[in-house]
């Protein structure tokens, strides 16, 4: 049925076809019928990445297959969320291996986008974690795939949106813990050059990120607040949380019910910022045992926060630069508070190595920020673009919905590898979406 | 651990009512067309809910087959859902006939069928619960989509007939009268999203609905006052209206 769809940043808006399947053999029957067809999780990643005007909703797709309690191996349909995951796996005592800010993502969407997650210096990307996948692709096989069996498809899908078939099955290895807290470090900076030294000093952490001021300017450009976390150990919990230490209490959450005045978000995010900044933090450093929740899903605590931004929408602008190119990272951000188009608020990360075919991540700094959708931003995007290509960096393909296709041919050193892969699994084009037509990868 | 067995288990209400059973800890007995298909959400109820569960070969409209299906479960369950139903296409149905006989067959005729089956075991035992799933579509008859709304307005009485007859046997029956639900059935129709529920809405009703020893709900519990003024439209008027 005819219905209008936007991911995550409410931009772009179309109107398109969805179908559902909760049975291989249902889906099966949708691509025969079908010339082109893209899949869509939960509609978190911000753009156009699971955009068409077909496409096909794994949400149904959501059983869990077999979970090794011994060993930590998880297998499941790809169209289960995180949070269900967390909510079976957290009280055997594990974790997954890697997690996005977000916990309303699919399995399917977490290897399409290879996500990343606080401890992505550590552990590296989902990839990293999956021992095997099925995949339908194009000429309707269901193809099993791994690092070591069908390695390029396995590589083209891991990162590859959605774009060498369907995602079904997916079967990882999770993280051991023995609590579902976290034991968390929150540490000021005065600027820029003081968090990323600090970056350097609390490498060790498993979790690490900061929270970053766009707003200022001089002595105090890029000041922010570096946030490292492990997971907490029995000893380390309060009384009450060690009665039952792998169980957190349900907590209700708030709803955003319509779309707010795009102002709104800003004026909230920076009263929210300065409450942490010089409230909480009056110390320079906060050390405290909090729940896994808050500690990786801040934001989830509030349904729909991206109505905040209004019905125009956002574009949220995420790119990486090579740990040597620090001063790109200061001409960005620059160039950022000088324009004030964007969020108040930053996440900066820092990557380890990472070894894959289309991932988004690679060793150096990653910013992301948010830029409600407005006149004369898009070229000044475009403007962005320009300096993280002559940096030799790159933006996350979860993210964007409007790069310029060289951009991404320049900055993606496997761009054509990836699309020859494409081609042999995928030759007739039946998957592909609005942005990997404007990528020209299906073009 | 009491036990339910869901009549088609293939759908998507079913997942969601399976679901909610197995949350509340009850072991499930599935049944469907194809038991293969079901496998993986036999294997999501163990390991999400760690409850039992088996599954069952059932065909609606092989009426023939209900009785030995019925005897062959190892355990007689406590509570019996007849989920199962067919949409079809009012137009094709029009003319086609095959088509036709499979509507009425599979929303009533076969649901008849086995929760005979189902009653008489009950009856004899004087325990268990009844639960079917019909439609407010059954409350008046619409041009588009009769064939499915007679069926369910048979099913409907039915099970009204069923729950008195039952009552005194120490037996209770349950009628659902869902609205429209977000399902694959559903999925080609523009249902209004304010009335629209979500499967798993449904499932919490009927969990609530039996625990709780209703007769009749509806689900969203606004379609009991919607189905009202439906039924109180002079049919004068009604049968202008292009519903």
């Amino acid at each position: 049925m005819e219905k209008r769809l936007a991911n995550w940043g409410n931009y772009p808006a179309i109107s398109c076809d969805e179908t559902s399947f909760s049975q291989e053999d249902q889906i099966q029957d949708f691509i025969s019928s079908h010339s082109s067809v893209i899949a869509r999780g939960n509609g978190r990643c911000y753009g156009d990445a699971s955009l068409a005007n077909h496409s096909v909703s794994t949400l149904k797709y959501d059983k869990v297959l077999a979970f090794d309690i011994e060993n930590g191996i998880f297998e499941c349909q790809s169209g289960i969320t995180l949070d269900q995951i967390l909510d079976i796996i957290v009280p055997h005592g594990w974790f997954l291996p890697v997690t996005p800010g977000t916990k309303f993502i699919t399995i399917g969407g977490a290897v399409a986008s290879d996500v990343h997650g606080k401890n992505h210096h550590v552990d590296g990307s989902f990839s990293g974690h999956i021992i095997n996948m099925d995949v339908i692709t194009g000429n309707q096989e269901t193809i099993t795939c791994s690092a070591g069996i069908e390695a390029d498809l396995f590589w083209a899908t891991c990162g590859g949106m959605g774009l060498t078939g369907i995602i079904t099955r997916v079967k990882f290895g999770l993280k051991k813990i023995d609590t579902a807290y976290i034991r968390q470090k929150q540490i000021k900076a005065k600027n820029l050059e003081d968090l990323i030294r600090l970056f350097e000093e609390y490498k060790d952490y498993t979790y690490s990120m900061a929270w970053i001021d766009c707003l200022q300017k001089g002595d105090a450009f890029g000041r922010g607040i570096l946030i490292v976390g492990e997971h907490a150990t029995p000893q380390e919990l309060s009384e009450q949380q060690r009665k039952a230490p792998l169980h957190l209490a349900q907590k209700r959450k708030l709803s955003m019910p319509f779309n707010l005045p795009s102002f709104t978000l800003n004026t909230l995010t920076v009263k929210a910022f300065n409450w942490l900044y010089y409230l909480k933090n009056t110390k320079r450093e906060i050390n405290n045992v909090i729940p896994y929740e808050p500690f990786f899903y801040p934001l989830d605590a509030i349904l729909h926060w991206n109505r905040g931004y209004g019905k125009a929408g956002f574009v949220q602008y995420q790119f990486v630069l090579p740990l040597e190119k620090k001063d790109g990272l200061v001409a960005i951000l620059k160039k950022i508070s000088d324009a004030g188009l964007g969020s108040f608020l930053a996440v900066l990360k820092v990557f380890g190595k990472q070894d894959s075919l289309i991932s988004f991540p690679m060793e150096g700094y990653t910013l992301a920020l948010d830029f409600p959708v407005r006149k004369g931003l898009f070229e000044f995007l475009d403007q962005l673009d320009e300096i993280v290509l002559q940096y030799g960096g790159r933006l996350y393909l979860s993210k964007d919905a409007r790069m310029k296709q060289e951009v991404f041919w320049q900055s993606y050193p496997n761009a054509q590898k990836f699309a020859d892969i494409i081609k042999t699994y995928n030759g007739k084009k039946l998957f592909r979406s609005i942005q990997s037509d404007r990528l020209l990868l299906t073009q | 651990m009491p036990t339910v067995l869901i009549l088609g288990a293939g759908s998507d209400m079913a997942v969601a009512i399976a679901r909610e059973f197995a949350a509340n800890k009850y072991d499930i007995q599935l049944a469907a067309r194809n038991v293969a298909s079901i496998a993986p959400l036999e294997q999501d109820l163990r390991i999400r809910y760690q409850v039992q569960t088996s599954s069952y070969a059932f065909d609606a409209t092989d009426f023939n087959s209900h009785p030995a299906f019925y005897n062959s479960l190892s355990t007689k369950p406590d509570i019996t859902i007849a989920v199962f139903g067919y949409l079809g296409s009012q137009e094709k149905g029009q003319s086609d006939w095959t088509e036709a006989a499979r509507i009425l067959h599979t929303n009533y005729t076969g649901a008849v069928s086995i929760l005979n089956a189902v009653a008489e075991d009950y009856a004899a035992r004087g325990t268990g619960t009844i639960v079917g799933i019909s439609s407010v579509a059954g409350e008046r008859g619409r041009q588009s989509n009769y064939l499915y709304g007679s069926a369910k307005a048979g099913f409907t009485a039915y099970l009204s007939g069923l729950r008195n007859r039952l009552f005194h046997k120490g037996v209770h029956v349950v009628s659902v009268q869902p609205g429209f639900v977000y399902t694959r059935m559903t999925e080609n129709l523009k249902l209004p999203p304010m009335l629209t529920a979500q499967p798993q809405d449904v499932a919490k009703d009927i969990y609530k609905a039996v625990k709780a020893k209703k007769n009749t709900i509806y689900t969203k519990w606004f379609w009991r006052y919607i189905m009202l003024i439906i039924k109180s439209i002079p049919e004068f008027m009604f049968k202008k209206l292009k519903l």
